[in-house]
């Protein structure tokens, strides 16, 4: 256990570049995730099909071969930039997916009368949505975004993987090989890191769909 | 669509007209971005022959070759995600009833290895196997260590797949299995797991989805999987852009389909639980095929894993 504490800085700061590249990949996922979740619900039958396509297309490529396109492709057609960013790029565009999907699941389960109701009495297109479906909508969406979000934590080691320098996964790699430590410690080092974000944010997920959960 | 009716009315006249100029806008914005993409490969001479014929013209001297690699990579990425499913089932079902009958001294024991294994990173779990196994004296071929990666992983999930069957069963089935005299192993196993495992066969097909995508990550520890041999294919033909493409949609074809499979089955079963409220003989038997189509389905699914 000792080389968790004599290395204890290089796992602070590869916990940080962690948090710090799941920030920015949360961010970008989470607009770019409704933007294609209003395109898929939108009347506009060329903004759906773009909508479903994406969709189809990486919820079901696995996010490795996503990582290589944006180290290879991106390049290719005249993108140049860090890898770090490439690796954000990647897990925006793979999470996306799945945060659409959750947006997209959350509207759907708003029963049509609430809309119907809400125009009954008079509300226009704008106070409707406001006020009476995306309430409903994003209390649906709670539980499964927060589990999208911690899979996106989990997956941000994949790109740690492909060399985004200094996350944590990478921190096993620099002790092990540079440095020469025992694989096993240095690697309940970093299973510690990842645990203490997923595990209390599983938590709080819980605690959160308590606490927004509406009885049907 | 039924999305439409909650977000807004059928539209008239006027609001058709502004759809329709909005769709043609929108047809002209994703052609000019895939233009302005296309232009771009263009410019870096991505559209040369050299690139693509070797993986998508069969004329090509090197078709046969590449292709040969990638048909064993496939059969590899397969085998390891059918292994990697059979054995999560088997020991996430366990896991599963372990929780579920564990008296309370060592439940606990049970819940925190699953809260823990689910807390990991898949990628962690296989360089766990890979790295930490071979110093403990286990020298393996790398698929195992792949597939012991992706079962630690992917039986905790399973498990919870599982036990949200078996809660999500009425009350009443396994009382009347304990009224029955059965034993708490008999009303598992005969009453509570078949049906559990019924209501849940869409959700462990999408799952199969998840482990299919994850042996891609065998290219870490140097298995011979689809994206290990795209990274060789493209060494040797320098052609990055058009191989991964081509892995792309490998992967994406096989996805597809088995959550078109999971969509089916689960539309399936709903229609069974519909008819079987309706109590006569002809609903008995629509909920017979529908158990008959699910069956089928998870045969399917095995031979695509």
């Amino acid at each position: 256990m000792n080389v968790i504490l004599d290395n204890f800085a290089y796992y602070r700061d590869g916990f940080f570049t962690t948090l710090e590249f799941c920030a920015y990949a949360l961010i970008g996922s989470l607009l770019l995730g409704t933007i294609i979740a209003a395109f898929r619900v939108s009347p506009v039958p060329p903004l759906r099909w773009v909508g479903t396509s994406y969709v189809n297309v990486f919820r079901n490529c696995p996010l490795t071969v996503v990582l290589f396109f944006c180290a290879f492709g991106l390049p290719e057609i005249g993108v140049n930039g860090k890898y770090f960013w490439f690796g954000v790029a990647g897990l925006v565009l793979y999470t996306a997916a799945f945060v659409c999907e959750a947006v997209r699941a959350g509207i759907n389960s708003v029963p049509a009368g609430q809309a119907e109701a809400a125009r009954a009495v008079g509300l226009t297109f704008t106070q409707s949505l406001s006020n009476v479906i995306l309430p409903q909508a994003l209390r649906t969406v709670v539980p499964p975004l927060g589990s999208v979000i911690i899979a996106m934590v989990k997956n941000s080691a994949i790109a740690g993987a492909f060399g985004v320098g200094g996350d944590l996964f990478s921190v096993s790699d620099t002790l092990t090989s540079s440095r020469g430590e025992a694989i096993l410690p240095v690697l309940i080092g970093v299973v510690i890191g990842y645990l203490v974000i997923t595990i209390p944010g599983g938590l709080l997920l819980n605690l959160l769909e308590r606490k927004v959960a509406i009885a049907r | 669509m039924s999305t439409t009716s909650v977000l807004y009315d059928v539209p008239g006249p006027r609001a058709k007209r502004r759809v329709l100029v909005l769709s043609v806008i929108a047809g002209l914005a994703v052609l000019a971005a895939l233009a302005l993409v296309g232009m771009r490969l263009n410019d870096q001479d991505q559209f040369a022959p050299e690139k693509w014929a070797p993986l998508f013209d069969p004329t090509d001297e090197q078709f046969p070759l590449v292709w040969e690699r990638i048909g064993t990579a496939l059969g590899a990425t397969l085998t390891a995600a059918a292994l990697a499913m059979v054995f999560s089932l088997v020991i996430g079902t366990l896991l599963a009833v372990t929780r579920v009958t564990a008296a309370r001294w060592y439940r606990w024991a049970v819940v925190g290895l699953i809260e823990f294994l689910r807390g990991v990173p898949v990628v962690i779990a296989i360089f766990f196997a890979a790295r930490v196994l071979p110093t403990l004296g286990a020298d393996m071929d790398p698929l195992w260590y792949l597939v012991i990666g992706l079962t630690l992983y992917n039986s905790v999930v399973i498990a919870e797949i599982v036990r949200a069957g078996i809660n999500s069963l009425p009350r009443g089935q396994k009382e009347a299995a304990d009224s029955l005299g059965l034993t708490r192993g008999q009303v598992l196993r005969l009453v509570l797991l078949p049906q559990a495992f019924r209501a849940m066969l869409p959700a462990l097909i999408s799952q199969l989805v998840v482990v299919l995508k994850d042996t891609s990550l065998g290219f870490i520890i140097s298995y011979e999987e689809l994206v290990r041999v795209a990274g060789q294919i493209k060494e040797v033909l320098s052609n990055p852009i058009q191989t991964y493409l081509l892995i792309a949609i490998i992967f994406i074809v096989v996805n597809y389909a088995l959550s078109r499979l999971a969509v089916y089955t689960e539309r399936r079963l709903s229609q069974g639980k519909k008819t079987a409220r309706n109590d006569d003989g002809e609903a008995a038997m629509l909920t017979a095929t529908a158990v008959g189509g699910a069956g089928t389905g998870a045969g399917a699914a095995g031979g695509g894993g």
